[in-house]
């Protein structure tokens, strides 16, 4: 039984099993389910993902006050150019990103990974690292648990609530998730999938919730973007063999308490950062006062 | 580990919010459920955060899309307005201050096709997470996660034990049991929450014994 990251790695490290055994082992105790139901659960989850990661990459959707509409088709057509700098890969994993924020704005189907405002960065990571590497069906499924797992521990030991904890806590914990999942998928070892959850949470520490008009939208959308990409950054400073010097658990506790001392402003409530500015709150005046 | 990964992935839902899109479709669903009876209009009364956003959530979409019985990730959701237009079921949209309630609460008054009201309230907790607080006047916690039964009866000695006694019979294990009642020997509410799916046969014996007015069976997870 483990309640936090050491524990996981310890129990991985003891058995010699990787870490999507010892969280796939714990799921079915808890739940009282079998292997194939919880993989055939997956399966529906990536699946739902997939859709909303390819949904908007060709067709603008419409969304409240079109403050995201067809970003996800502008970044999907640049990635085909060849002259960008981050290069299609990554151009390509961040339009997949966007895509997933623009379905959920426009009242399309998606899954919380772990919430609906960060939806897209777990499916780009993992949808774009997979057809780059050609993993199998498996390797994915397996990649997904270590990510669910790994979200699990965040969850219990601080929060996913944008309201509790601002974008570190949802984005922060959804690049942390994916990031250990793309050194799974990378064939990296369990400490360094570990690892590469602590980088990415770092790189994100403190960052407020601070939506304009209140509406998940800017820069949500953004967000999942840019986290998707500090997921695959931080995974490939663990895969380097760069080695966080603040352990997992200790970071996530910093984040817990981080988000606790933010003020209220910061915390989803639209009434600080850039949903405050001069143009985010006319943004706000013109969708609400025009509406019906 | 005491969260299950699919607390952390999913729910599989119709955007933007977990809270006040998935939940809001959850809670009118589960009301249209609890009222089980037809309906030509409702009335949608909105307290706290529900009032002030639920124009950007589509949370007034959500809340019809759930009375029509559409679920949290169906892709109709969007179009639910014009589904009850199609459907001759006509909604309104009001703010309402309730003192104490949690600040996602909606208050749903069904007009019921043969006359009469049924009112429901609930809050969207997060996370798509619901519990329904009150069912025509009397208080109850129903978080809508396992089966339940509800009866309205006459406060009288006995009714009680030969509802257990039925759902016994039907090998139907009692997860939660609540009883209120308006007054001493007037009319009582019970909410029994099982471990199992409950048949419609069990509302059938039920609704054989004089002092027991009427049974709702909601099987929605």
């Amino acid at each position: 039984m483990y309640t936090n990251a050491a524990e996981l790695w310890t129990e991985a490290k003891e058995r010699q099993v990787p870490l999507s055994e010892i969280i796939l082992e714990n799921e079915m105790q808890l739940t009282e389910c079998s292997k194939e139901e919880v993989m055939r659960h997956l399966e529906k989850m990536y699946e739902i993902m997939q859709i909303s990661a390819a949904k908007a990459l060709q067709k603008p959707l419409f969304t409240v006050g079109s403050l995201i509409t067809g970003i996800a088709k502008t970044q999907y057509d640049y990635a085909q150019t060849p002259d960008t700098l981050c290069g299609g890969f990554l151009n390509l994993l961040m339009a997949r990103a966007l895509s997933c924020s623009e379905t959920n704005a426009a009242m399309g189907r998606i899954c919380a990974a772990p919430t609906a405002g960060s939806c897209g960065i777990i499916p780009a990571v993992l949808i774009t690292v997979a057809e780059n590497r050609k993993s199998s069906k498996e390797a994915v499924f397996n990649a997904l648990l270590v990510s669910a797992g790994l979200g699990a521990v965040i969850m219990r030991n601080a929060t996913v609530a944008g309201a509790e904890g601002g974008c570190q806590v949802e984005c922060g914990a959804a690049a942390a998730m994916a990031a250990a999942a793309a050194v799974d998928l990378a064939g990296g070892t369990a400490e360094a999938a570990l690892h590469a959850a602590a980088f990415a949470l770092m790189n994100i520490m403190g960052l407020i919730c601070d939506p304009v008009a209140g509406l998940v939208q800017v820069p949500c959308a953004q967000r999942n973007a840019s986290q998707a990409v500090n997921a695959l950054l931080s995974a490939d400073f663990a895969l380097a063999g760069q080695r966080s010097i603040i352990p997992l658990d200790e970071v996530i506790d910093a984040m817990f308490r981080t988000g606790k001392m933010l003020p209220m402003q910061l915390r989803e409530t639209a009434m600080g950062g850039i949903a405050a500015t001069q143009t985010g709150r006319k943004i706000n005046d013109e969708i609400f006062s025009k509406k019906e | 580990m005491n969260i299950s990964i699919f607390d952390v992935l999913g729910p599989v839902m119709i955007g933007p919010s977990s809270s006040h899109t998935a939940g809001a479709a959850r809670l009118a669903y589960v009301a249209r459920q609890i009222v089980d009876a037809p309906f030509t209009k409702v009335d949608f009364y909105l307290h706290g955060s529900f009032a002030k956003t639920y124009k950007g959530h589509g949370t007034d979409r959500a809340l019809v899309a759930g009375v029509l019985g559409l679920r949290e990730d169906d892709e109709r959701l969007a179009a639910s307005f014009e589904m009850a237009k199609e459907q001759g079921i006509s909604y309104t949209f009001q703010t309402i201050e309730l003192e104490g309630a949690h600040e996602n609460t909606v208050k749903m008054v069904f007009h019921l096709s043969k006359g009469g009201e049924s009112t429901i309230i609930g809050s969207s907790l997060g996370g798509a997470r619901i519990i329904i607080t009150e069912v025509d006047g009397f208080a109850m916690e129903y978080t809508a996660t396992s089966p339940a039964i509800l009866i309205t009866q006459q406060d009288s000695k006995g009714i009680v034990s030969s509802v257990t006694a039925v759902l016994a019979h039907f090998n139907i294990n009692i997860g939660v049991m609540k009883l209120s009642r308006s007054a001493k020997g007037g009319i009582a509410s019970c909410m029994i929450e099982t471990d199992s799916f409950i048949p419609a046969e069990v509302n059938a014996i039920l609704c054989n014994y004089p002092q027991i007015y009427r049974v709702r069976i909601i099987n929605c997870r």
